[in-house]
């Protein structure tokens, strides 16, 4: 419907030429946009009421004192809902282990948090299809899990800055009541806020996404970074490490990307890559965490996120 | 009455603030703002950034930030 939709905008209202490349892109990004901001609408408003129960202080609580490996899987799963942002990931990695959370369960959380996110889900969701999606979301869960469980088994506790166990919190943290009403108003301005976020970053990438839609050669990539390439993964990888954008900057740019010849591996341990790797977490991080344990970090999520790209590559 | 804004001094941070100055400017109450940026101190109170917490007691935290409204209603309350 909505394709008929576009399709009758360009074609008919637009009067544009069917076989023009222009007419193409624009079938392209009217499609596209309106598709992925219908879908970010819904999703967001939904996983809003779903976090809305779960603030970082009941996070924290249901985290605390939990075993290893067990607790790696609770802190990946309640990643996806509680809400957090970079800024933020400092006071909570204090409140985690001053509340008894193992440092391997709190990176776990630390990983899989800005990873995997209802963003990402709709974005991916409207672009790749459910299939794809249940991938992401599925290994996106595992290396949070992995890299959680061997920094907490090569027990790193002396590399976390000193001062982060010396804080105490002599009050417990109050959680702000809630009615169900008041969810439903947190809902819409967290959604509201989102989109308001976000819309720039999406309209530019399928924008661009458009642009190498309609203009580049659909064979074009595969040449450099096609499945039979044994160094594409760990170049996407790298290349994404530094790199800083949310899912909503980077996931059109990717589909692209895939479009022209990039294989499915190597453009998911790419996605991965930007959203839980960035510089400027890093340097957040740093507020916390000595620098071998940083290194440690960064070091088991990028083997972890290349290993993944070849076992996709080698699978899909 | 002492209104505080804690964050580590980021961009949403900063927008509260500003919002809370304006709120009270707006409400012609006479209020200290104050911000707090030592982490040892925002601890005391919440994880999620930035918090706003009036006459000691919190009553915001973290995103979405409250509009201009919602901080004047929660600053009349306390008034």
């Amino acid at each position: 419907m909505l394709k008929d939709f576009s399709a009758y905008l360009i074609y008919n209202v637009m009067n544009l030429d069917r076989s023009s490349r222009l007419s193409d892109v624009l079938d392209f990004f009217v499609y596209e946009t309106i598709k992925i901001f219908i879908l970010l609408t819904i999703i967001i408003f939904v996983v809003s009421i779903i976090r809305s129960y779960f603030p970082p202080e009941r996070t924290k609580k249901i985290l605390s004192h939990k075993k290893l490996f067990m607790g790696n899987i609770s802190a990946a799963l309640l990643g996806i809902v509680t809400p957090f942002c970079s800024c933020s990931a400092v006071p909570l990695f204090i409140g985690f282990i001053e509340a008894g959370v193992p440092l391997g369960v709190t990176i776990s959380f630390l990983i899989s948090s800005p990873m995997v996110n209802e963003v990402a889900v709709v974005l991916l969701w409207g672009l790749f299809g459910w299939k794809i999606t249940a991938i992401y979301i599925s290994t996106g869960l595992l290396v949070a899990i992995f890299g959680g469980v061997v920094i907490g088994k090569l027990r790193l506790e002396k590399w976390v800055e000193e001062y982060v166990f010396k804080i105490h919190i002599e009050q417990r943290h109050e959680i702000i009541k809630q009615t169900f009403k008041d969810r439903l108003q947190y809902a819409k301005e967290n959604t509201t806020d989102i989109v308001k976020r976000v819309w720039l970053f999406i309209l530019i990438a399928i924008g661009i996404g458009g642009f190498i839609h309609g203009y580049v050669p659909q064979d074009f990539l595969v040449q450099y970074a096609g499945p039979q390439n044994p160094f594409a993964v760990p170049v996407a990888v790298l290349l994404g490490v530094p790199l800083y954008s949310n899912a909503a900057g980077i996931i059109p740019i990717v589909y692209a990307l895939m479009e022209k010849g990039l294989s499915m591996g190597t453009v998911l341990a790419f996605m991965m890559a930007v959203t839980a790797l960035s510089l400027p977490e890093i340097i957040i991080l740093r507020k916390v965490l000595k620098i071998p344990l940083l290194g440690v970090f960064v070091g088991i999520m990028t083997a972890t996120i290349i290993a993944v790209g070849y076992l996709f590559n080698a699978i899909l | 009455m002492e209104i505080k804004v804690l964050g580590p001094g980021c961009y949403n941070c900063q927008l509260l603030e500003e919002n809370v100055k304006k709120a009270v400017k707006e409400l012609g109450i006479e209020a200290k703002v104050e911000k707090i940026t030592d982490m040892f101190e925002i601890m005391k109170y919440t994880m999620s950034t930035p918090g706003l917490l009036i006459n000691g007691k919190l009553k915001h935290a973290g995103r979405p930030l409250p509009t201009l409204d919602k901080v004047k209603e929660l600053i009349r309350v306390e008034a």
